[in-house]
């Protein structure tokens, strides 16, 4: 009963985005406000059946209705509550579902909060919406429909892939989702603007907090799921440049230079037609994700969904709105008015720089990770390109990025003195190369890279706190006038701190753990005692335990260090019997920003056991970083101009009545 | 500055960066990727020891021997063509005799794959992609691995029996 009225709910939400995608365009047509009016109580409407429909496909899995091939397929009954939630969206139908659910979400949301905007423009917006919308509607009920029921329903299910039963599943794909879902608000804006013809400082305005939004999501999801595969995959590693990982820092790059963009767009009215493309290319590339992840063209840890049938309706999808909103843009991109004269150096020129750098860098992850497809197709050679195509492409590019960072925010707007810029940045370059020199010489001579790298991350925290002191007066004037000033700064500017800021801890942190982690392998048996980076492991005893839905292997380590026994680690390895697979559940434990980590082989024959042990310094400060990004974009998102709404015209105020 | 010189600065500092760009990925693609081959693509076109390659295919049941700290050999297999493979280190969670695997390395002069890096790269049904589609090219495909993926509503029960059986 509850599949069906999830199926229903489904195919209604189909006819109302079917409604939305049409009606509203005819009402701009002909000037209608009735008609340009259906696109909000269509969204609205859309936006309940599709939450409803998800809410049904939750409490299916949540009652264990084996009677539906998905619940099947990837729950079973005796698995905890939380992982009966998550596995909603750790399959391909649900994750589907999860998809069209957040982008109804996010249209009902435009629908909600933009009564401010041009009626014309909301129904554009809400019609190129309610396009995707549909089109990922019929995807689902065609080819991936969650609720199609089995003639006899068995007793038990197969349970969800093991290595899937984790909390930071039940956080990383919805984040995820919700960046690469958020960026269609910004596409959609970009397409109603170019079928209008008209765009001007104000659309900025209203585009810039969706794309911020999207953003802190984004950024929030790549670095959980980084941080998901580093501690449940038990290696040890933290970012593969696997191709699923790079279909999302690809629209998390074109991301960033559209937050970029978008900002001259508004202050400065410039650059107009390149903001309207960039946020076409961004959501492109959050499709093209979509269609690498889904359709499974990967060879990969993360592509379990494999349909060829599927593959080809989501290329589709993805020829007709990346190809049709390009054309469109090609068609009407000369209809929009250029503004804003700038020199080269200016803060203009300098987010310009910006934007070429980010564009670049993404265009080489995505050669790096279309190429390999691209030449299966071509020539049937089957190619791998990893961590050394991306060292030697993206790393250079990303450098002269950051060193340009905190130059900045600290040019002034159309015309910049970048000579001035320098002068008030050479506390930030001392400190930088100071660290240089003392990194240096306490690793004695060791790779000069890492010092380096290093000086460079410092260098873009200490120029992001120059901008800070800078423009409170630190130093300058009286204490009481800098609280003043530092609460009067608008929180955007705030937020540029904090971001950029964010970008140098984590680099920080990838140059220490790849440089200065130390690792130990070995067989172990019960009483043997290791030595890794000054801590004393010894291995307590090997004990089996029955977990809900699994049998486990725990083998507690005491760690200790100078003789002082600190704390003991427990990692485990887990056999799921339904699946018959087993997962490797490493130990953590936390020292500072650094880590112990703790992962297990196999037992040999003699009853020792393999093991592998690393000691990874400042290896946190990698997600800190991330953390800190996503927290300057809620800065900036609570910023008094964008709560307050964009420019409207003025309204008559509504005369008081006068008291009888 | 005039507006013109403005723009052909703009063009040509864009146009810089992406030369060198260009010339970062095609120096990059010359010398970073890595092909992959399976033990009768080894044997027909005679890589030569030290260059590295991925290979994949079968562990061949009954061929894995640990050796004394963590070296363990194994053979990989496509069907017609065995390949002995040596590695040292730990095993991922999935790896298992009669099973796909991948794994990284170049061949030694005594025709050994000597495997730096063994990867259990694979989906719920236990075949890494890279491998299903050379076996299915060479016509040693069993297809019992596709059956799940073809589940139908009313089928399922004897799609779990045969990927069951391919477990075991």
């Amino acid at each position: 009963m509850i599949a069906e009225a999830g199926h229903y709910a489904l195919v209604l939400a189909l006819g109302l985005a079917l409604i939305q995608s049409t009606v509203p365009i005819f009402g701009a047509r002909w000037h209608d406000p009735a008609l340009m009016n259906v696109a909000r109580s269509t969204a609205l409407a859309q936006m309940v059946f599709a939450l409803g429909s998800f809410a049904a496909l939750v409490t299916l899995h949540v009652t264990s209705d084996f009677s539906v091939v998905n619940v099947f397929e990837n729950s079973h009954s005796l698995k905890p509550m939380i992982y009966k939630i998550t596995g909603v969206w750790g399959n391909h139908e649900g994750s589907m579902l999860l998809w069209v659910s957040i982008l109804a979400l996010f249209g009902g949301l435009v629908a909600a909060f933009g009564n401010n905007l041009p009626l014309s423009l909301r129904a554009h917006v809400l019609a190129v919406q309610a396009w995707i919308a549909s089109a990922f509607y019929l995807f689902i009920l065609i080819t991936s429909n969650p609720f199609l029921r089995i003639a006899n329903p068995p007793i038990e299910g197969r349970d969800l892939n093991p290595v899937l039963q984790d909390i930071g599943l039940a956080v990383h794909p919805p984040m995820l989702y919700l960046g690469y879902v958020g960026f269609s608000i910004s596409f959609s804006f970009a397409v109603a603007a170019l079928i209008e013809g008209r765009i001007d400082a104000a659309w900025a305005r209203w585009v810039r907090p969706w794309t911020l939004l999207a953003w802190i999501f984004l950024t929030l999801g790549i670095a959980m799921g980084s941080y998901w595969a580093y501690y449940e995959l038990g290696w040890g590693g933290w970012w593969f440049w696997d191709p699923v990982e790079n279909a999302s820092l690809m629209p998390w790059l074109a991301g960033t230079a559209l937050l970029h963009s978008a900002v001259v767009m508004e202050k400065r009215n410039a650059l107009k037609v390149w903001t309207i493309l960039l946020s076409i290319l961004t959501f492109s590339l959050s499709l093209l994700g979509t269609f690498l992840v889904r359709s499974g063209v990967l060879t990969s840890v993360h592509a379990f969904a494999t349909d060829p049938e599927r593959g080809v309706f989501i290329l589709l999808i993805l020829c007709v709105f990346i190809g049709g909103s390009l054309s469109l843009y090609a068609w009407r991109a000369s209809a929009l008015k250029q503004g804003g004269l700038f020199a080269p150096i200016s803060r203009e020129g300098a987010l310009v720089l910006n934007n070429l750098f980010l564009t670049t860098a993404c265009a080489t992850v995505f050669v790096g990770t279309l190429y390999p497809l691209a030449l299966e197709v071509l020539t049937g050679d089957k190619i791998s390109v990893g961590a050394p195509f991306f060292n030697l492409t993206f790393a250079p590019l990303f450098v002269p990025l950051l060193i340009a960072m905190p130059f900045g925010p600290l040019l002034a707007w159309k015309r910049g003195d970048l000579l001035g810029a320098a002068q008030r940045l050479f506390a930030a370059g001392i400190v930088a190369l100071v660290t240089v020199a003392v990194i240096w010489a306490w690793t004695r001579g060791g790779s000069a890279l890492a010092p380096l790298a290093i000086g460079l991350a410092v260098f873009v925290i200490a120029g992001a706190l120059v901008d800070l002191t800078e423009r409170i007066g630190l130093f300058r004037v009286p204490v009481a006038v800098v609280a003043r000033r530092a609460r009067g700064l608008p929180r955007s500017a705030w937020g540029t701190v904090f971001a950029h800021a964010g970008i140098g801890v984590a680099l920080i942190g990838i140059v220490c753990e790849t440089t200065w982690n130390s690792e130990y392998i070995g067989t172990m048996k019960p009483g043997d005692v290791t030595h890794v980076a000054g801590y004393e492991l010894k291995l307590d005893r090997i004990m089996q335990r029955q977990g809900p839905n699994f049998r486990e292997m725990v083998v507690p380590f005491d760690v200790s260090r100078d003789g002082r026994q600190l704390s003991t680690m427990t990692p485990s390895k887990r056999s799921f019997t339904t699946r018959e697979t087993t997962t490797t559940e490493s130990a953590l434990l936390t020292r500072g920003v650094s880590q112990l980590y703790i992962s297990l082989g196999e037992t040999t024959a003699d009853g020792a056991i393999t093991v592998r042990i690393y000691h990874k310094p400042m290896v946190l400060l990698i997600w800190f970083g991330p953390v800190l990004m996503a927290f300057g974009g809620m800065m900036s998102l609570s910023d008094r101009r964008l709560r307050v709404g964009a420019p409207k015209p003025a309204r008559a105020p509504r005369a008081l009545q006068p008291a009888e | 500055m005039t507006r013109k010189q403005r723009r052909l600065t703009m063009i040509g500092g864009s146009l810089a960066v992406l030369g060198i760009a260009a010339a970062l990925v095609l120096n990059a693609l010359q010398d970073s990727i890595v092909f992959f081959s399976t033990p009768v693509m080894v044997a027909e076109k005679h890589i030569p020891p030290g260059r590295r390659f991925r290979l994949g295919g079968l562990v061949e049941k009954g061929s894995l021997v640990r050796g004394a700290d963590l070296a363990v050999s194994f053979k990989v297999g496509d069907g017609s063509v065995t390949l002995p493979v040596s590695y040292k280190g730990i095993l991922p969670d999935l790896f298992r005799e009669g099973q796909g695997v991948v794994a990284e390395g170049a061949l030694d002069t005594s025709g050994v794959f000597r495997a730096d890096t063994v990867l259990a790269k694979h989906d719920e049904t236990y075949m890494p992609k890279d491998v299903a589609d050379a076996l299915k090219k060479q016509g040693h495909w069993k297809d019992d691995y596709g059956a799940k993926a073809e589940t139908e509503p009313g089928a399922s029960q004897t799609a779990q029996g045969a990927s069951q059986g391919v477990r075991e």
